[in-house]
């Protein structure tokens, strides 16, 4: 290892340890003892299993426990098959800046709004229920029907659908570009398979590897998700996490002990769904080696690519429906059941920023730029030192990054809220920038990583033994020819900051108001209105910074078009 | 003679006090007080915004709402601070509190007081013991609470689509009965979700003052088996069977302006006027409250005990009970919630800013709202949700 590679190195990970992974193991120190009856402010201060008894005791616990597994594996596997459906039946009928277009606006809507949105959408005096209503369902009062917060949980998965289809189509995409798709085609093709049977057999096997983080983190995000759960899940019992931030908020306060333990179960649930994945992962590598070795051609799957790709644009249409309601929403005054459209607008509420959207933009703004700027920094400074010392990462190393977004939150933040208090930063921006980026960094370096090590060598070499020195390289070469990558992991880091609700409530000490808490506080209120104006503009942020991210390189670079990479 | 010399005494008694008033008066100038108060309905976020102009004017106290989806969610901040050994400098200035958030703060010692006596406005109060400004669900207020706004359980429906709503806990058996589907309550983790089953229990038990004393393994059975009779026979009717139900009671109002249900709850007997002027609500919307009177208490506010602005908490806690505050408080256009001050104790003049207060037809008189229940012990509360929680989820 070459010795400036490794200063830079070892800066960066003193950083991240101290930054990232001693708060999280803190946080989740502070939670664990919690757990285990150790909380001295409470009075409780001996090591006990009371909590776990308590918590085993609550009523529902069970149903709650398996709302939680059913919604959270079902949605990750469905997402899974729907999108490499759709992969299949969208590649090569779809440019990939085609495909990035249609998938920004799912990907920038936060979680919180797109379900406000749905639930409209779906409810028996929703929007579809009044645009056939009463004059083709005679429904002249909406029917009691468990369209939404049904017990089984079937409104959640929907919501977590069309969050989780966009976002492994996104990675697809990228692992895609690493392979030789099209002589892989061709090969299937020539060899008398089907479309279909090429990618489930050829191209799938591939790509899995190289999406399975990923799918780790939509697995561990649908177990532990808290607001879209609120809003689409059934609320008697609700899932584990909504119980447990309940559980958390209840006025009786001993119940902060059992609610500590909930979490630790939350962060089991995790490794255990994780480890049955692994499990079901290795059954079907001897199963499809088998089906593999057996050389069948057939055409069947065809029908079910098809079937997959409608399900996902139908889903993309619900997803559209339902950012479009709540922007119509933002504009009403009064909007009753059975009218299709509002009977009197108003835009009182887009004409009053005064305190209310005004100062949360702000504040929304600040904070993502911070909190991008500082992550994307790092991430350039992990990749360079990286690049210098030559070596590969590690795989500890990408553990380290995959960490904070495989930890369900509610795990270790209130902990973590407690070692903030003691040092005494809490409840200032900066507190709330660096929990952010707890969450903005990893997702800013996954996205920036393949791009990065998939630059022409060849061209640092040419710099190298013209004597440009490293700082040099990196700051007139690479980082010029990875504008556009750059910036779309900014935009990704962007959207991340803008969509995060616990990190921001619990070390801003509910002092710092984001459009996202303000929207989703709102939304306890359900005034649709306000709510839809919130939601508008939280959907809206990340939308802009994607379109930055498309339009700084084509402006830059109009000609230079090698600089403007589409990936092949 | 005499009473000169009585009101010389009393003065000199007095003026120590005024003179407290006068420093922390002085102390608070300056100040940002972080009121943490429930976020979810924008009329009283207004009003809050209303108070801090106001406090800043007179007193150079600036008020900053800390806008929380629940209360609990300040007492965890205030807990969290405690145990990270933060007992001073805290971010919590103010809580909007009362019930079983109270109880536990207080018995936690998480408040800072007795301050409410001492506050010069408190003297509008009735404070005489048992009064409902020196109860709060049965915990003695002791001055760690000072009172702000009056709250009474009501029903909201529509006029126009509910014509004759039933006129008792007992007669919804019979309503929904004949309207399967179209009753609910928020969920009973939610305090109005309680509040529901706390009502009928106060018009079903057979001895209602056992209600005012703790309750205990002995007396929770008898009290509470008509409550479950009850809902036993309610429960297939309700919206949803009574499988699931509406987070708070702003959601349930939602469902009832769209029409998937036909009743509404609120502590506030100004909430319909309120959500029609806003346009929450259809222009027949009403309020009701069953024939005996229906539970009231009152919102608190209080301080931490490590709250970092205290001197201007109190500054606002004492704004908030002159009788132009209140009145303008009470006013429908504004918030619509009744005065927490004893009518007795205003002057002509102060009385006369609540006389021309104006009206709306969906506004409730006072008569109508028959009289004010007293709340259950707060451990009724506890053992009541548990219990229904036990029953009802499975």
């Amino acid at each position: 290892m070459k010795p400036q590679g490794r200063a830079l190195r070892a800066a960066v990970l003193i950083l991240l340890m101290g930054g990232f992974v001693l708060p999280i193991l803190a946080g989740f120190g502070q939670t664990a003892g919690a757990a285990f009856g150790y909380l001295p402010v409470l009075g409780a201060d001996s090591l006990s299993l009371e909590p776990w008894r308590a918590l085993f005791a609550l009523p529902g616990m069970a149903t709650s426990l398996r709302l939680t597994l059913v919604t959270g594996i079902g949605s990750t596997l469905l997402a899974l098959v729907l999108a490499a459906g759709f992969c299949a039946f969208a590649h090569g009928r779809m440019t990939a800046s085609g495909m990035a277009r249609l998938l920004t606006p799912f990907l920038a809507a936060p979680h919180a709004a797109l379900a406000i949105g749905l639930a409209f959408l779906l409810a028996p005096s929703g929007w579809i229920a009044r645009l056939v209503s009463p004059w083709a369902t005679g429904w002249d009062r909406p029917p009691d029907l468990a369209t939404v917060n049904d017990q089984w949980g079937m409104a959640l998965i929907l919501g977590l659908l069309i969050k989780e289809v966009p976002f492994l189509l996104l990675v697809m995409g990228s692992a895609l570009g690493q392979l030789p798709l099209r002589q892989h085609l061709a090969a299937g093709r020539a060899l008398g398979y089907a479309r279909g049977v090429t990618w489930v057999k050829v191209i799938l096997p591939q790509v899995y590897p190289l999406i399975r983080l990923p799918i780790f983190v939509t697995l561990a995000f649908a177990l532990s998700v808290v607001d879209m759960a609120i809003i689409l899940g059934p609320s008697n019992p609700p899932t584990l996490s909504v119980a447990t931030t309940r559980w958390f908020s209840a006025p009786d306060i001993a119940l902060i002990l059992p609610a500590s333990a909930a979490a630790l179960l939350q962060i089991g649930l995790v490794l255990g769904a994780v480890g049955l994945w692994i499990c079901a992962e290795r059954i079907l590598r001897r199963v499809g080696l088998w089906w593999l070795r057996r050389g069948g051609r057939g055409h069947p799957t065809e029908p079910g690519l098809w079937l997959a790709s409608t399900a996902t644009a139908t889903l993309m249409a619900m997803g559209l429906a339902a950012l479009c309601a709540l922007l119509l929403w933002s504009f009403a005054w009064r909007w009753s059941y059975p009218d299709a459209l509002p009977q009197s607008w108003s835009t009182k509420f887009w004409l009053s920023p005064g305190k209310g959207w005004g100062e949360a933009l702000k504040t929304t703004l600040l904070l993502g730029l911070a909190s991008t700027a500082l992550s994307l920094t790092l991430a350039i400074a992990w990749l360079e030192g990286e690049d210098q010392a030559g070596t590969p990462r590690a795989g500890w190393a990408t553990a380290l990054i995959y960490l904070p977004l495989l930890t369900p939150q509610l795990g270790f933040l209130y902990g973590l809220n407690v070692v903030f208090l003691q040092i005494g930063i809490s409840g200032g921006m900066g507190a709330v920038i660096w929990a952010q980026m707890l969450f903005v960094f990893p997702y800013v370096m996954i996205a920036l990583s393949d791009p990065w090590r998939a630059l022409d060598p060849r061209q640092i070499r040419a710099a190298a033994s013209l004597g440009a020195s490293p700082a040099r390289r990196l700051f007139a070469v690479k980082l010029p020819m990875l504008l556009r990558p750059l910036l779309t992991a900014a935009a990704i880091g962007f959207a991340v900051s803008v969509a995060q609700y616990l990190p921001t409530l619990f070390m801003g000490a509910g002092r710092i108001a984001t459009l996202t808490t303000e929207a989703v506080t709102l939304s306890s209120g359900s005034d649709r209105r306000i709510t839809g104006t919130y939601a508008t503009l939280q959907a809206a942020l990340p939308f802009l910074a994607y379109g930055v991210a498309f339009l700084i390189p084509a402006i830059l670079y109009r000609n230079r078009r090698g600089l403007l990479g589409t990936p092949t | 003679m005499r009473p000169l010399v009585i009101a010389a005494l009393s003065l000199g008694l007095a003026s120590p006090a005024l003179a407290d008033w006068q420093a922390t008066l002085d102390a608070a100038r300056g100040q940002t007080v972080y009121w943490n108060a429930w976020g979810g309905d924008a009329r009283t976020n207004a009003f809050i915004e209303w108070v801090g102009e106001q406090t800043e004017a007179r007193y150079g106290v600036k008020v900053e709402q800390v806008k929380l989806t629940d209360t609990a969610d300040a007492v965890t901040r205030v807990i969290a601070e405690k145990a990270a050994g933060q007992t001073s400098g805290g971010s919590v200035d103010m809580i909007w509190i009362n019930g079983p958030n109270f109880r536990s703060m207080k018995e936690q010692g998480l408040l800072h007081g007795p301050f409410a006596t001492d506050l010069p406005n408190a003297k509008y109060l009735d404070l005489s013991p048992g009064s409902s400004a020196s109860v709060d669900f049965t915990t003695p207020v002791e001055g760690y609470e000072s009172a702000w706004r009056l709250a009474r359980f009501v029903f909201t429906y529509d006029s126009a689509r509910t014509p004759e709503p039933p006129l008792t806990m007992a007669a919804f058996v019979d309503w929904a009965a004949a309207n399967p589907g179209r009753l609910t309550h928020p969920a009973v983790s939610n305090f109005m979700g309680s509040t529901f089953l706390k009502q009928a229990l106060i018009e079903l038990t057979p001895d209602p003052s056992v209600l005012q004393g703790p309750a205990t393994d002995e007396n929770f059975d008898a009290a509470t088996a008509p409550v479950w009779a009850w809902y036993d026979a309610l429960r297939p009717n309700l919206w949803r069977q009574g499988e699931t139900f509406p987070e708070n009671q702003s959601v349930q109002q939602q469902m009832l302006n769209d029409g998937e249900v036909d009743f509404g709850v609120s502590f506030d007997p100004a909430s319909a006027a309120g959500a029609i002027a806003e346009g929450l609500l259809p222009e027949t919307a009403r309020v009701f409250v069953p024939e005996g009177g229906s539970i009231g208490n009152i919102s608190f506010v209080a301080i931490p005990f490590n709250a970092a602005n205290r001197e201007g908490a109190e500054v606002v806690a004492n704004f908030l009970l002159e009788p132009a505050t209140q009145a303008h408080q009470q006013n429908i256009e504004v918030l619509g919630s009744f005065s927490v001050l004893d009518p007795a104790k205003l002057n002509a003049e102060e009385a006369a800013i609540f006389a021309a207060l104006p009206s709306s037809p969906a506004l409730p008189a006072l008569e109508d709202l028959g009289p004010t229940l007293l709340e259950p012990d707060a451990s009724w509360m506890t053992r009541l949700t548990e219990a229904w929680a036990e029953r009802y989820t499975k």
